[in-house]
């Protein structure tokens, strides 16, 4: 593969869409397949088939479009027309307006804020190609930026690249991407690795699990670049068995750029060469954590180990590795192809560029969405996701899943940052945010994240084992009104220890909802306990 | 090990507690603090067997470091100024040890090493009087199936000394843990009966490293089993001698 052949593709592909005048997009993520958009896509292509418009409009399964909760969606192009909740029946009516006005029925406003307010770095493509050929991301810039890092750029020229960016790791800790690379780059080791960590386990989080299977060949993208950067052969993608799409769709992107000579020996003609295989996850939490990672990878039980030594210097089977989310990867080859004084003009001060989150519970735009950071929680709230349904009241949002926290009405108008997030207690997680309305009770909140953790401790260390345990207990005393002021001054110092004694961050993190919780919303715990204490 | 050993010979000079101490590069604190008689407690933790960083109560607060770290595989560094002691790390170190003992059966009148038992004498010494978070009085299974040994799961506080021993000094690898958080139980082979095994060569070091009850010898009676250990050292010494 050389830059030519790439351009070449590129074009294939352009003339080939260019045959046609209308193009009709199915979305086949896992939310639309779910509601049976393989159904509606069947139904639109034999209805053009029927009515003789074969030659006038093509019909493509692409990514996750992001109004997950108003699938299946389909898209006409390029008019720009997004029709929601489609059945195989409308098909007709579809294809019947291609060269006449849009079906109103259907219709979803794409003026909406939910549109508007996006910004799309990571989500680009999602919703605009097909996930399974390569030729499709080809044409959309792909591949690019690794041709470029290759031909024209050393690794430490990547490195600073990236480093200048403000890129930070959008897993949840936000630790700086450029600093991880260039210590990864410095250890010494025969071998190098570079492992995607796609093991997203928060409830209520689906940022990668779309990215994956709406766009995996960016993700490889940035796999390959990074590997370059820092003298890496060869790349593992840990994928939780739980995704199925997303592991068949990243099955095929590999199968593809292998052919292509994109992955493999001697990539575009350098004296580099990488390749990426698939581990999956079984189904562990605590696997997400970079040590546990690395010991299933290596075929050990899924526990994590004290740090330092850190991967980077002591990772998989002793060598420096690279370990990094699907969204930080996803962010790589953006970065290469427009330069880090771009991604860096997006965002604030200490977080750059974008963030996708995956937006849940009581809300009315569910979905996906990509938002710069440093946006207010009330524009997300209110804005992209329409404000809470059946008139009830916001109460707070739940961000970082089980290690986060909570954030209240009187932080609506707060800038969504790393910082800001750790200042209130809360952090920003891989992604998932939960919309909590005032029908529920932020103790049972605290009590369902809790049974979370709890189920999911892998037993090594004793305050993780136990504390979560004990902690759980005391949570559902207290939900269930039985619980005592000692009982929670018990659950008080049982958050401080678990927190700080855990061996790592699923321990570490575990007592968070509570110490939330309780920091706002004290008064729901005590109502509780009083009752008891009045009968 | 030994190249390492050679390049990693430098030594360092640190505080802890407040007493000026020197040690080699690759020795933790933990080694260090006992060379100088300052204790820490531990229970996961045995000489001759790789760490596992798992009890906590060997944790210690390091100047600069926003974490308290465990000193079983913390390496010392130059200038290091560490805690053993603080007000905050007792605390902490009593309630780990009041979640072991919650965590289990762990009924001392009846055991059979009462008196002899690592547990024991550590929750004295650390000042363990009494329980104050509740007992979840767990149902566990008992494995007497062995000629020779029996497993009383109810003692048992997950340190997998004996998984470490049996797979890293014996080359057995007769005991795993299988199931997770508070669910997680020691189990031999593929959670099949200790008398079963097929690996298990009954050489009894995994009782003798066990620090509690859950692991003994057939035919004690209560408080009449004390755990043998000088083998390890032993073991790992001569070991060591062969492969120079």
């Amino acid at each position: 593969m050389i830059g030519d052949e790439l351009i070449k593709i590129a074009q294939a592909e352009q003339a080939e869409k260019a045959q046609y005048p209308h193009h009709i997009h199915v979305c086949t993520g896992t939310p639309c397949l779910a509601s049976r958009s393989d159904m509606v896509k069947q139904a639109l292509e034999q209805e053009l088939e029927q009515s003789g418009k074969a030659r006038l409009c093509r019909v493509k399964g692409v990514g996750c479009k992001g109004l997950c909760a108003a699938g299946p969606l389909v898209s006409v192009e390029p008019d720009g027309i997004l029709y929601q909740g489609v059945t195989p029946d409308d098909a007709s009516v579809i294809v019947a307006s291609l060269d006449s006005t849009p079906v109103k029925r259907l219709q979803c406003s794409l003026e909406m804020p939910f549109f508007k307010r996006q910004v799309k770095i990571v989500l680009e493509n999602s919703g605009a190609i097909d996930p399974e050929s390569i030729e499709d991301y080809i044409a959309a810039d792909g591949y690019q930026a690794l041709f470029h890092v290759l031909t024209m750029m050393t690794p430490a020229e990547v490195i600073s690249q990236i480093t200048k960016s403000g890129l930070r790791g959008r897993g949840g800790a936000g630790y700086p991407t450029g600093l991880k690379w260039s210590t990864v780059a410095k250890s010494h080791g025969e071998r190098k690795f570079v492992i995607c960590n796609a093991d997203e386990g928060d409830p209520g989080a689906f940022m990668d699990r779309s990215v994956l299977e709406s766009d995996p060949h960016r993700v490889i993208e940035g796999m390959a670049i990074a590997a370059y950067a820092i003298g890496a052969s060869q790349g593992y993608l840990y994928v939780r068995a739980e995704y199925p799409l997303a592991v068949d769709r990243l099955k095929t992107a590999i199968r593809q750029a292998k052919k292509l000579g994109l992955l493999g020996e001697n990539i575009c003609g350098t004296p580099f060469s990488f390749n990426v295989d698939i581990r999956l996850g079984a189904g562990a939490f605590v696997c997400g954590e970079e040590t546990a990672l690395i010991a299933s990878i290596e075929g050990k039980i899924g526990q994590p180990r004290p740090r330092p030594p850190y991967p980077a210097e002591h990772g998989l089977w002793g060598f420096p590795t690279l370990v990094n989310n699907v969204e930080t990867f996803a962010n790589v080859a953006p970065i290469i192809r427009k330069g880090a004084e771009w991604f860096s003009s997006i965002g604030n001060e200490k977080s750059k560029g974008t963030k996708v989150f995956s937006l849940a519970g009581r809300v009315v735009n569910n979905g996906l969405i990509e938002v710069p950071m440093g946006i207010t929680l009330r524009e997300i709230v209110f804005e992209i996701g329409a404000g809470i349904p059946d008139g009830r009241q916001f109460k707070a949002v739940q961000t970082g899943g089980p290690s986060g926290g909570c954030v209240p009405a009187q932080y609506l108008d707060m800038p969504v940052d790393y910082e800001s997030l750790l200042e209130i207690g809360t952090y920003m997680g891989s992604g998932g945010m939960i919309v909590v309305d005032d029908t529920s009770s932020m103790v049972d909140v605290a009590r369902y994240f809790m049974e979370f953790s709890m189920t999911e401790s892998c037993g090594k260390c004793v305050p993780c084992r136990v504390g979560t345990a004990q902690m759980y207990n005391l949570l559902d005393s207290i939900a269930a009104g039985t619980a005592t002021l000692e009982d929670l001054a018990l659950l008080e110092r049982l958050c401080d220890v678990v927190k700080h004694a855990s061996l790592c961050g699923l321990g570490q993190g575990a007592p968070n909802p509570v110490i939330s919780t309780l920091r706002y919303f004290r008064d729901e715990y005590l109502a509780r306990i009083r009752q008891q204490e009045v009968v | 090990m030994k190249d390492r050993q050679q390049v990693l010979s430098r030594t360092k000079t640190l505080k802890i507690d407040g007493h000026d101490v020197s040690g080699r590069e690759d020795e933790t604190i933990l080694d260090v603090a006992r060379e100088n008689g300052i204790f820490i407690p531990t229970l996961c933790q045995l000489d001759g067997l790789s760490a596992h960083g798992g009890c906590r109560l060997c944790l210690v607060e390091v100047k600069g470091s926003s974490k308290l770290l465990p000193a079983c595989v913390t390496h010392v560094a130059e200038g290091m100024e560490v805690v053993t002691n603080s007000e905050r790390l007792i605390e902490y170190r009593r309630m780990i040890m009041e979640l072991i003992f919650s965590e289990g059966n762990h009924v001392c009148a009846v055991c059979v090493v009462n008196g002899h038992c690592e547990l024991q004498s550590l929750a004295q010494r650390i000042g363990m009087t009494h329980v104050t978070v509740p007992y979840l009085y767990p149902r566990r299974v008992v494995d007497a199936s062995h000629e020779r040994y029996a497993l009383d799961r109810n003692r048992c506080i997950l340190c997998t000394r004996c998984v470490r021993v049996c797979d890293e000094i014996e080359g057995a690898h007769t005991w795993d843990v299988s199931g997770r958080g508070i669910e997680a139980r020691i189990v031999t082979d593929l959670n099949q009966p200790w008398g079963q095994s097929e690996t298990c060569t009954s050489c009894g070091k995994c009782v003798n490293v066990c620090p509690t009850g859950a692991l003994f010898e057939k035919g004690k009676a209560v408080a009449e089993m004390s755990k043998k250990r000088a083998f390890l050292p032993y073991l790992t010494l001569m070991r060591e001698k062969r492969s120079k």
